[in-house]
């Protein structure tokens, strides 16, 4: 069990009509690894993300997590095995608080989701780590506020921060950058470098720096397919990669 | 003003200066309910028994509408269905007050199970369908199903319960009483709950499912548990107004008290406990002086209606949030 | 043989009339999502301004016109003035349209009192027509002809017209529609006033077969939406395979097990919206 894989996926397809968004896609990620997944708009990045936690079934192949087949398991069960993602449009709470974001967050993976008689106020270790959350994505002091009042940065940290609230195996990240400032993305790439290393990390970005910053491994989609598999020194280094990606990106 | 009172009821992680006032407030409505009815004129008293068993009703619907942002256009039929418990078996059977409130909410809640099955499924417009239609075969039951329900005739002639033998209810004083109980336990076990983990997980299904599916929540069972809650204490209404009005009939059950129950709801403010209370107390008072003083009440409930849309949007608009078409 | 005949002609016949009801409930529910509870209320209305004009001018005819055409006059100027800006607020919109039906329901209560009224059948359809054992009313057969006539116009005006196309697009994706230029506003608008008009007309056309009479409205209602739900909202075929089946199971149940006759309607109805939530032709 401990050799396992946290996240397996192979022989992975899924159609939309006549289009095919995902096609026989492969792909492993080690417990502990870091890897990109890359390749320009409309390469099925997302799709597959989707597929891996559940919200759409594949039209073939399989899926595992953490050695167990969660093809056809349910996006809720598969967070309670230790998955977490965020989403590429900020998907959160508008008119919660973000404490209450949080707690959603925390409660999310316990029993105590169903908890209905006790006031959130009781569950006191919970309430810590979601605090606790807050001050690592920069947001501490601001644990009152109503989210649609956050701007657009401060609503991204959240993003992640919901999905670290969980203390996932698996950690999936949809362009955690998309919309930041520089400053704010460097900061980020930090927050990611400093991760649990013992937590996975799988995450879709177009920003090259925090790429080739934060992963150890690197794939790049294109057209629905796998057309590189690699370190970031292989994949920089492909020619393929630099025509089909970087190259026109 | 709806942000408010929703982190307020919400997290309870903090007690703010407003908190504190909404705290006071409740304490001097609830001193005026124990202490004024006694000295009441018998018509006063009548409307404020009635408006204590709307406001469990409503407050019951806001579990969904205003909560987990599920609009329920069939929420009269756990109300009937509570009523129809205690008139048949309160008439035909003599049965005791216990009995028949526990008959009421077993009704309620088994039958709220059931259709809640078939009805959690369906998204936005189609959840109003649905429950719209499975309110009607609560409806098409007691209206021809006339030797359990007298049909159309209704049931007359339910006696005002006693709590024990010897402590009868028929005082009106009593009665009112009897419904301030339920009314402040209901408030007391909802606003427990909606301030749980579990509220606050309703609250989130209204703002985005998706997110609450990632986060690790079975969306469908906090959905169908908040569906069977609220049918229950919809039941418990229904069966407080069969032994308040002594008659039930096929009304109870309409169409029509679904949609003045959302009204309710949507007048005093989705999301909130205090505004099913609220609204509850606007409805009954204007249909009652209403028709005390026109026979074209209906005419005027019906632009009631239109005005509340047309004028305060807002509140309206407060029920939305997070619903998609 | 001849219960079962009677029977059957009845159930087509009231399917027949559902339908008219019934379409134009789909048709609105299909390119505005409105769930509209003042349908219920076109109809009865459709029946009182009939019956009114039947009795003035002595012709049926004019009364079909007449009360179909008031009430698609009333259902537009409701759409402008009051449902457009609550696009997309179901909520407001079902709490808007009950507001009306309220009001209509009053208004018709002060304007035609509280009697119950029948629209007198045009002599030339007062016959009966021998079946077999039975007798059929010959205005029954009327209604299905008015239903067949209908259903093939709409079917024609929906698959052959530039307009019906730009109605079904907008049915598929509303969205979709605006962005390659149909002007959906002016679909809605013209979608709501045609449904009000099939809804009067079948008042009209019911008032010699039911009669006209308050509460007329919320009797109806129901049945509209059953036949919607079981067809799928905003699908033609559903619309007419749903009055059929209701029609009939409606007569039927009121037949043979009288006291449960709502319940053989509605149960099937749960069953299929359990099975299939957008009903049997309805898509997502």
């Amino acid at each position: 069990m401990s050799g396992a894989p946290a996240l397996s996926v192979s022989g992975l397809s899924r159609s939309f009509g006549g289009l095919t968004a995902v096609r026989n896609v492969a792909l492993d990620v080690q417990p502990g690894e870091r890897r990109a997944l890359i390749g320009p708009n409309g390469a099925g990045k997302t799709t597959l993300f989707n597929i891996i936690a559940g919200e759409i079934p594949p039209s073939e192949g399989r899926v595992t997590l953490f050695g167990r087949d969660v093809t056809r398991l349910a996006p809720h069960r598969r967070t309670a095995l230790g998955l977490a993602r965020t989403f590429q449009v900020n998907t959160l709470f508008p008119s919660l608080t973000v404490l209450e974001n949080l707690l959603l967050a925390v409660h999310g993976v316990e029993r105590t989701r169903l908890h209905l008689h006790r006031p959130l106020a009781a569950y006191g270790d919970l309430c810590d780590r979601a605090r606790s959350v807050l001050d690592r994505v920069g947001l501490s002091g601001g644990e009152e506020r109503t989210v649609r009042t956050l701007s657009h940065g401060e609503q991204r940290q959240l993003e992640v921060g919901m999905a670290l609230a969980s203390s996932p195996r698996l950690l999936l990240l949809d362009e955690p950058m998309a919309g930041l400032s520089r400053a704010e993305a460097q900061r980020f790439t930090s927050l990611l470098q400093e991760l649990d290393p013992a937590m996975s990390l799988l995450m879709i970005e177009h920003d090259m720096d925090v790429v080739f910053g934060v992963a150890e491994r690197i794939t790049v989609l294109h057209h629905g397919q796998v057309v590189a598999d690699g370190t970031r020194d292989e994949v920089r280094r492909s020619p393929l990669v630099a025509e089909i990606y970087l190259g026109t990106g | 003003m709806a942000d408010r009172s929703d982190t307020a009821a919400g997290s309870g992680v903090r007690s703010e200066p407003w908190a504190r006032r909404l705290r006071a407030g409740a304490i001097v409505a609830g001193v005026a309910l124990l202490a004024a009815p006694p000295v009441l004129p018998g018509y006063a008293l009548t409307l404020l028994t009635q408006i204590l068993i709307y406001a469990i009703f409503a407050m019951s619907l806001d579990l969904l509408l205003g909560y987990t942002g599920l609009a329920s256009l069939g929420h009269a039929a756990y109300f009937g269905l509570g009523a129809y418990a205690v008139g048949i078996l309160s008439t035909g059977h003599q049965a005791s007050f216990w009995t028949c409130l526990g008959a009421a909410l077993l009704l309620a809640t088994a039958v709220a199970a059931v259709f809640g099955l078939v009805a959690i499924r369906a998204l936005g417009v189609y959840f109003l369908m649905i429950t719209l239609a499975l309110g009607m075969v609560v409806w098409g039951l007691a209206f021809r199903w006339v030797s359990l329900t007298m049909g159309d005739n209704g049931i007359a002639g339910i006696a005002r319960p006693s709590l024990v033998p010897g402590l009868s209810l028929s005082d009106p004083l009593r009665f009112y009483y009897l419904a301030l109980a339920a009314f402040v336990l209901s408030f007391a076990i909802l606003l427990r709950l909606v301030r749980s983990p579990f509220g606050l997980s309703l609250r989130g299904i209204r703002e985005t499912e998706r997110r609450m599916r990632a986060l690790g929540y079975d969306v469908w069972l906090h959905k169908y548990l908040a569906f069977v809650l609220s049918g229950a204490f919809a039941g418990l209404a229904g069966a407080l107004w069969a032994y308040y009005d002594g008659f039930v009939s096929p009304v109870e059950v309409h169409l029509v008290t679904s949609v003045e129950t959302l009204l309710m709801v949507a007048v005093g403010g989705p999301g909130t406990l205090v505004g099913p209370v609220v609204g509850a107390a606007v409805l009954v008072l204007s249909k009652n002086l209403l028709s005390l003083y026109t026979k074209r009440w209906l005419l005027v409930l019906g632009l009631v209606y239109i005005g509340v849309i047309v004028l305060a949007p807002k509140g309206i608009v407060g029920a939305l949030r997070g619903e998609r078409r | 043989m001849e219960f079962w005949l009677t029977q059957t002609v009845n159930g087509i016949s009231f399917g027949a009339m559902l339908f008219l009801l019934a379409s134009g409930l789909s048709l609105i529910f299909g390119v505005m999502r409105i769930v509209n509870l003042s349908h219920g209320s076109y109809f009865l209305l459709g029946g009182y301004v009939g019956l009114t004009t039947a009795a003035r001018t002595g012709s049926f005819a004019l009364a079909l016109l007449a009360g179909a055409a008031a009430v698609a006059v009333l259902g537009l100027a409701m759409e402008r003035l009051f449902l457009r800006s609550l696009r997309g607020q179901s909520l407001a919109q079902v709490l808007m349209t009950m507001g009306f039906a309220l009001v209509f329901q009053d208004l018709s209560l002060l304007v035609w009192g509280g009697d119950p009224h029948a629209i007198p059948v045009p002599p030339f359809l007062g016959r009966s027509l021998r079946a077999g054992p039975a007798f059929v009313p010959a205005y029954r057969l009327f209604i299905v002809g008015v239903a067949i006539a209908v259903g093939l116009a709409l079917w024609l005006f929906l698959e052959r017209t530039r307009l019906g196309a730009r109605i079904r697009a907008t049915v598929d994706d509303g969205e979709m529609a605006e962005g390659v230029g149909v002007n959906v506003p002016l679909v809605s608008a013209g979608v709501f006033a045609l449904g009000a008009f099939l809804a009067a007309l079948g008042g009209v056309v019911g008032g010699p077969f039911i009669g006209v009479y308050p509460g007329l409205d919320f009797e109806v209602l129901p049945y509209a939406f059953v036949v919607v739900i079981v067809g799928g909202l905003g699908s033609l075929p559903g619309v007419v395979v749903g009055s059929l089946a209701v029609g009939l199971l409606d007569n039927f149940g009121k037949a043979l097990f009288p006291e449960l006759s709502y319940f053989t309607l509605f149960a099937p109805m749960a069953l299929i919206l359990a099975l299939r939530p957008t009903g049997l032709f309805g898509r997502r």
